[in-house]
This record gives structure tokens, C-alpha cells and sequence, in this order.
């Protein structure tokens, strides 16, 4: 079993192999199956995503109509065709987007890790699908691919927001998708591991205030912007960039920071922007309590 | 390590928002449940930490009851649940406590009915994932995704090997098992995760047993 990245990367070059195989290989072991019992498993995960994708795009709107509607919003911009950063980014950041709007309204999601990141490994994978035409088989490694990055980091640091902030959240799953998009383009276990390095050198201290302690405002927005990170960061990987801080250590980073976060910055809804007077005002409007009730 | 597969980062397939506020607290309600054998007629649901300042908004709530209700993760049901616990005639409350929990994350669920009660603490360490941490007074891990069953028995001599006994006759292989008892020679529990579901039969010879009181299937 690998416990770090350095384990997880050298077991692949090792064997000559991706990095989704040592990870179906390890699950294999872990739960006594067949691999044709794992790929299929891992195959309804990727329907999941696949209809939370399809549904936010369509349209979703959330119970406290906080979010909903920005997906839609992407589309038709990305159809006009005059945006400035890049189509394939842009889609990344609309399905992601789209899946969080799902996860918002009480939808059907797949964890990825949890459940307010749960955009951006889908988000950028349905986007990268379109460029590098991928395999059914090809898109559920990538999901091992990610899913072995977050293995480590689950064990070493913390995949919670209550835990480590939204660095853990977020930040975790844009340094999955990016380490997974670098081995779907073609790259070496070693660049998978620089541009989750990258990535989530990006996300460090990112704190999780959520507004009214519902996971909308402002995690949608961040798992845009986490696919839009895992995007850049794997094209980054790919040129040939290298983290100076090698990736355990940005994890173990990662972890520390978190640890030395106050309780009001980690899921709690009592700092950050949930404490602005317009996250308090929100709070009262949903909640229907006094401003001064909570927090 | 404490986590062990790739299903626990990828996944699970879950009703949203919060995979450790929603996801996370139906799977303790629902060890709570299986551990109670059938469904509570009342729960009194205590919160701390997270769970405490932000389970309206995260559906924590409806997914500890939907838990009760024998609703899975991905059941649709759950965003109901406060509503088909009225008509079942469940009655639940919940506390939000102020103390201090070792996880932020924290639930303690006391339900009963006219036969008995129970109480457990769970606490929902991210992903989906949980822990229970004490049931009945009694401290012990489970990790709620391998079969488990809890053995209540006389602390005597020779009654944790007559368990592990009978398993290996059977080729169930023991993953962790934890003993733990409140004072020498009285109740003791013994809570054995295991690799396989078990079947009746092997249930009923382990009740069989010298010194065995109960024994509980928690179901995979």
C-alpha cells in the first residue's frame, strides 16, 4: 500500500505502469475483487457525475435559492464564442460549476472527495473529454488517477473542511483533477505528482466560510475556480514545470495549515464570509432567526 | 491509515450537499439503527462542533433521521424524511450543544421505544466516512464499512477465544476487534469487523455460547 505521492510514483515507474493501475491494483487487494468487479463500480460513480453534469447545465436551482443558474449562464457564453481564457477551461468551469449547483439543490452526486468539492474532478473531466476524446475505460482510470492523489492526501492531511478549510476540499480535488488530466494527456506519473504540487500550492489556506453554513456561497464559485486551477496547473505539468517544494510536502503543508486555522475559518459559518453583514443577512433570511442568534 | 480504499474518495454516490454533513450523519443514523434492530419510535439527537452550527442548512438533520429510517446515502427519500418520520409517528429532537467534541464533526443519538434504548456517539471524519466512537457508555471504533458484529458478554476467562473459535470454524476472518469493559468480571464488548457478512446460523451458535449475552449483526 503507498502512503505518499514519492511511494505512489515510484511504484508506477517502477512497474512500468499509470498511475490508475497501481491504484486498481491496490483497491483489488484491499477489498479481495476482481478487477472487472472495481472498473464497474467505479463506472457508476462516473454515470453519477455524468447526470449531474447533464442536469446543472440544464438548469438547477438550489431550496434557499442561493445558487443555481450559473452553469446555464457559462454555456450560452461559451456558444457565442468571444471568451477570453479558453473553451476547454471554460467548460471545465461550467460542469463543474453545474455539478455543485446539483450538490446544492439536494441532488444526486458522487463524492469527490466530498460532496462540496464534488465538481471539479467531473467538471474538468467532461471538459477534457472533448479534447482528447477519450475511452469509456480511459475515463474511469482517470477517476482512479485522481482517486490515488486523494488517497494520499486523505491519509496524510484531511479531505474535510471541518477538518483542514476548503484547502482539504477544493483544494484537495483541484490537485486530483490536475494530476489525473496530466496522465489522460500523456504524461509521466512524475508530472501527475508536479501538478498536484502546483495545484494545491495554489489552494493552501483556503478557508471554508460557508454563508448560512450551506455548502453554496462561496464553494460553487471555488469549484470553478479549482477546475480552472487543475486546468492550468496540468498544462503546466505537461510544459515540463516543476514544484521546488516536492508534493508530500506541500501536502504535509497542507496539513499543518489546517491545523493551525481557527475553528470560525473550518466549516463552522462564523468567519470569513459567512460573518459579512450580507452573509448574516442571507443567514436571517433563510433561517428566519436574528442576525446575532448564531455565530 | 484511515482510509483504505478508493471508494472513499470517489464516492460514495450521495444526496447532497455535505458529504460529512449529510452523507456522513445518515450512515450514523443508519449503524445506529441496524445496532437498534429495528426502527426507533423516538430519538433525542445531540450535536456538537460543525454539526452543531450548521446542520439546518446541510440537511444533517433529515439525514440522521432518513439514517433511522433505513435510508441509504443515495436514497431520495432523505430530503423527505422529516416528514415520513411524522407519519411513521417518530419522534425526534435535536439538541445543539455548545461543549467541546474531540471531532468537529459529532453526533450523539439516544432512541429507543417501549422495548428499550440505546445510545451512540458517532462522528463523521469527511468523505462520508464515519466512526463510531461509544455505544452505551461502551468506547470502541468502527469504521461503519465493514461487516461488524458486537458481542455483549461476561467479562470471564475464555469467552473472547470461544467468539474467535467459532468464526475461524466458519472461515470468517476477523479484520479488528476491540474489547473494552467498564469494570474486571462484568459486561464486557467485544466489536469484531470482519471481511465477510456473516450468516444466521453463525450468529446463533456465538449466542449459544457460555458467558455471551447479545449479539448484533451490523449490516455491510
Amino acid at each position: 500500500m503507498f502512503r505518499n505521492v514519492a511511494e505512489l510514483v515510484e511504484l508506477a515507474v517502477s512497474q512500468n505502469k499509470k498511475i490508475s493501475d497501481i491504484m486498481i491494483e491496490q483497491e483489488m487487494k484491499v477489498k479481495s475483487k476482481t478487477k472487472e468487479e472495481i472498473m464497474s463500480f467505479m463506472e457508476r460513480n462516473l454515470e453519477v457525475m455524468e447526470q449531474a453534469v447533464e442536469r446543472g447545465i440544464q438548469g438547477v436551482k438550489s431550496h434557499s435559492g442561493l445558487t443555481g443558474g450559473d452553469a446555464v449562464l457559462l454555456q450560452a457564453y461559451i456558444e457565442k464564442g468571444n471568451f477570453l481564457s479558453g473553451k476547454t477551461i471554460l467548460d471545465a468551469v461550467s460542469k463543474a460549476v453545474a455539478t455543485n449547483e446539483v450538490n446544492a439543490a439536494m441532488g444526486t452526486i458522487c463524492a469527490t472527495p466530498t460532496a462540496g468539492s464534488a465538481g471539479v474532478v467531473p467538471g474538468t473531466l467532461f471538459a477534457v473529454r472533448d479534447k482528447l476524446n477519450p475511452t469509456r475505460e480511459e475515463m474511469v482510470h482517470f477517476l482512479f488517477a485522481a482517486g490515488a492523489f486523494g488517497f494520499v492526501v486523505a491519509n496524510n492531511a484531511s479531505i474535510s473542511g471541518a477538518a483542514g478549510g476548503c484547502q482539504a476540499e477544493v483544494g484537495s480535488a483541484a490537485g486530483m483533477a490536475a494530476a489525473a488530466i496530466v496522465e489522460m494527456a500523456g504524461g509521466t506519473p512524475a508530472q501527475s505528482a508536479e501538478a498536484m504540487a502546483i495545484t494545491l500550492k495554489n489552494m493552501l489556506g483556503l478557508v471554508c466560510d460557508p454563508v448560512a453554513g450551506l455548502v453554496e456561497v462561496p464553494c460553487v464559485k471555488r469549484n470553478a475556480m479549482g477546475a480552472a486551477n487543475a486546468m492550468v496547473a496540468a498544462d503546466m505539468a505537461l510544459a515540463g514545470v516543476t514544484s521546488r517544494i516536492p508534493c508530500d510536502e506541500v501536502i504535509d503543508a497542507m496539513f499543518k495549515i489546517g491545523q493551525s486555522m481557527p475553528t470560525a475559518l473550518k466549516e463552522t459559518a462564523q468567519g470569513g464570509l459567512a460573518a459579512t453583514p450580507t452573509g448574516r443577512e442571507l443567514e436571517a433570511k433563510i433561517f428566519g432567526i436574528p442576525l446575532n442568534k448564531r455565530g | 491509515m484511515k482510509y483504505k480504499s478508493v471508494f472513499d474518495i470517489i464516492g460514495p454516490v450521495m444526496i447532497g450537499p455535505s458529504s460529512s454533513h449529510t452523507a456522513g450523519a445518515a450512515r450514523i443514523g443508519l449503524v445506529a439503527r441496524s445496532l437498534f434492530g429495528r426502527e426507533p419510535k423516538w430519538a433525542d439527537i445531540s450535536l456538537y462542533g460543525s454539526f452543531a452550527k450548521t446542520y439546518k442548512g446541510h440537511g444533517t438533520d433529515v439525514a440522521l433521521i432518513g439514517g433511522l429510517l433505513n435510508f441509504d446515502t443515495y436514497d431520495e427519500r432523505i430530503i423527505q424524511a422529516k416528514e415520513i418520520a411524522k407519519e411513521k409517528n417518530m419522534k425526534v429532537k435535536f439538541i445543539e450543544e455548545d461543549a467541546l467534541s474531540d471531532h468537529p464533526n459529532t453526533a450523539r443519538l439516544r432512541i429507543g421505544d417501549e422495548n428499550g434504548e440505546m445510545e451512540l456517539v458517532g462522528i463523521s471524519i469527511g468523505g462520508g466516512k464515519i466512526e463510531i466512537t461509544e455505544l452505551n457508555g461502551f468506547q470502541l471504533k468502527l469504521s461503519g464499512h465493514n461487516p461488524a458484529i458486537l458481542v455483549v458478554h461476561d467479562d470471564r476467562f475464555g469467552a473472547i477465544a470461544s467468539v474467535s473459535n467459532v468464526l475461524a470454524k466458519y472461515e470468517i476472518n476477523i479484520g479488528q476487534m476491540d474489547v473494552s469493559r467498564k469494570e474486571k468480571g462484568k459486561m464486557a464488548l467485544m466489536t469484531i469487523e470482519l471481511d465477510q457478512m456473516v450468516e444466521d446460523e453463525v450468529l446463533n451458535e456465538l449466542r449459544a455460547l457460555p458467558n455471551i449475552t447479545q449479539v448484533t449483526r451490523i449490516v455491510d
